[in-house]
């Protein structure tokens, strides 16, 4: 009986052969953490250890809210910047970097076949380079820090198998939209996604993380597309250490496989205030909405600003709009500067803000008020998510978000191309 | 056994209702934290909630974010268990984590009305409502050693003394 890239991994961590259901203690690779860093310091000082056991494993990314927008803020930063200096935590990265997801993976520690965990929800994303990697809470992460070790279950495996070109106007963003609207939030809870088909062989690494990020959105432990000679490309020059990939046995037993066919996709938009509470574009076009939002660790990368300044060049924001472009990181922020998509997005009008996670989590930089309405390429849409809980988020592609800010409402994007 | 008043809710309560983002790194005491316990959820709830209360919920409760405070906020507001459909894996972890119950049964929820007074029986496994009583699935030895220590941290703690 063959096996999934889950099994595999989990079974190689273990040193024993598990499957689906067994219950593993591991130690990860890699231990991501970021602004929460100051209060899982707070739990570590509880254990009565002294010493971080493994600060080579420890990667820590200021990003929620970067710079600090308050002396609270500012006071956690700097309780974290003392920590890593005490422990000698090589693997900091400080505010001017970007979000934690994006800047893990261009600095080289998604890696294929390494057990990744941290204390995101969106740390599936690391599967797009066929890590397996899973979000944990803070307390989980402190112990991590003291005892380098871990339970999981291994999960099961769902396969969604996608067939067929986008059409124009459709992107990764569309296609997993469509996927968690028609599957539910929860449908892969405790399991795998295994993202597969020629159109994610097609895809981009950029446009793999949308999927495997926004697997957190199905519920999903961990997300993963099969690395190939695209992924090897990406990582020369980056990856911080060796890897092997491992993938799916041919027999390998999957809980269920989900076949999708993308060649007649329309754009898709998720409305409030659920992320599978999914419509194709012709049903929600003319909605008004008062802010939108370019970034975030689905859609803040160097294919998604082009896609945006390409609909942007030339035209003005609708005025009842205010559009904030957030890069996903500092080095994504600098192409973006020096291919002239910056100017573009400042010539219509858009805010751009520094590399970070901005105002996808309500906590500055564009909070909105009872009754507004936010247009947003990020992964989440709940109710009060971007500030007031009587105001309303959408979710799209960067190309719908775009277009649909010169009109003032939603749109479709498929106009402006 | 443990008795306590129901607050029933539905579908899907994710972690930004439960507890929200632009508070996650500026509220920390645990007062404080209670205080905005479901609050883009419930408004009432923080307000009257009681020590021994219960939370009863349908499918996925705790989708979201990895943010352990969704389960820390419930524990300082006093919710002595979370009874739901099913829990997001995250919060499920975390709940066990910060030494808060949550327990699995479909039928207990069907049966539990708003308000109610239930009663749960750890040892045996069986949850007693007006209705009638339902088993849960019992938890795991590693589980429930964590929550005999009151959460993941003292029980680590416990452990590491014990390694020395």
């Amino acid at each position: 009986m063959g096996k999934t890239f889950s099994e595999k991994v989990l079974s190689l961590k273990a040193g024993k052969e598990v499957q689906a259901g067994d219950v593993v203690t591991v130690s990860p690779d890699y231990i991501l953490s970021h602004d929460n860093s100051a209060a899982i310091i707070k739990e570590f000082q509880k254990l009565g250890v002294k010493n971080v056991r493994s600060p080579q494993k420890l990667v820590i990314i200021l990003d929620h809210v970067v710079p600090a927008s308050s002396e609270k803020y500012a006071a956690n930063h700097k309780t974290i910047r003392e920590f890593v200096a005490e422990q000698k935590i090589p693997n900091f990265f400080d505010v001017p970097n970007g979000i934690c997801h994006q800047v893990f993976s261009e600095n080289g520690f998604a890696l294929p076949g390494k057990l990744i965990l941290g204390a995101d929800s969106h740390t599936t994303s690391y599967g797009a380079f066929g890590a397996f990697s899973a979000g944990i809470g803070r307390s989980e992460v402190a112990s991590l820090w003291a005892t380098d070790e871990i339970w999981l279950r291994v999960p099961e495996t769902i396969k969604v198998e996608i067939n067929g070109a986008l059409p124009s106007g459709a992107y990764a963003k569309d296609v997993i939209l469509k996927i968690i609207g028609d599957e539910g939030a929860d449908r892969a809870n405790y399991k795998a996604v295994e993202f597969a088909g020629e159109a994610v062989k097609g895809f981009s690494l950029a446009s793999r993380l949308v999927l495997t990020n926004m697997a957190a959105e199905m519920g999903a432990k961990n997300g993963y597309c099969e690395p190939d000679e695209r992924t090897v490309q990406w990582l020369e020059n980056r990856a911080k250490d060796d890897f092997d990939a491992v993938t799916s046995d041919p027999g390998a037993r999957y809980e269920a496989v989900l076949v999708y066919d993308i060649s007649s996709l329309e754009p898709q938009v998720a409305c409030p205030h659920t992320v599978d509470n999914v419509k194709p574009i012709s049903e929600v076009e003319g909605t008004v909405f008062h802010q939108a939002l370019v970034g975030t660790c689905t859609n803040g990368r160097l294919e998604d600003l082009e896609l945006a300044a390409g609909i942007f060049k030339g035209k003005k924001v609708h005025p009842r709009v205010r559009v904030l472009i957030i890069p996903a990181s500092r080095q994504e922020y600098l192409q973006a500067l020096k291919k002239g998509f910056i100017e573009i997005f400042a010539d219509a009008g858009c805010i751009v803000l520094n590399p970070g996670c901005g105002p996808c989590l309500g906590a500055h930089q564009g909070i909105l008020a009872p009754g507004e309405v936010a247009l947003s390429t990020a992964n989440r849409n709940f109710r009060g998510r971007m500030g007031s809980r009587d105001s309303e988020i959408y979710l799209a592609s960067p190309a719908t978000v775009a277009a649909s800010s010169i009109e003032g409402k939603i749109a479709d994007p498929r106009k402006f191309l | 056994m443990k008795k306590g008043r129901v607050w029933k809710y539905g579908d899907n309560v994710n972690t930004d209702v439960i507890f929200p983002g632009k508070y996650t790194y500026s509220v920390m005491e645990p007062e404080e934290m209670a205080r905005h316990a479901l609050e883009d959820l419930d408004p009432d709830f923080a307000q009257q909630v009681k020590p021994g209360d219960m939370i009863v919920a349908g499918r996925n409760f705790g989708c979201g974010s990895s943010r352990e405070q969704a389960a820390t906020c419930l524990k300082y507001a006093g919710v002595q268990a979370v009874i739901a459909r099913s829990f997001a894996r995250i919060f499920f972890r975390n709940a066990i984590n910060q030494g808060l119950p949550v327990l699995q049964s479909e039928e207990a929820v069907d049966s539990i009305k708003s308000g109610e007074e239930i009663e749960i029986d750890f040892a045996s496994g069986k949850i007693k409502t007006e209705k009638g009583v339902f088993a849960f699935s019992p938890f795991p030895e590693s589980v429930l050693g964590i929550l005999k220590e009151g959460g993941l941290i003292p029980y680590t703690r416990k452990r590491l003394k014990e390694k020395d």
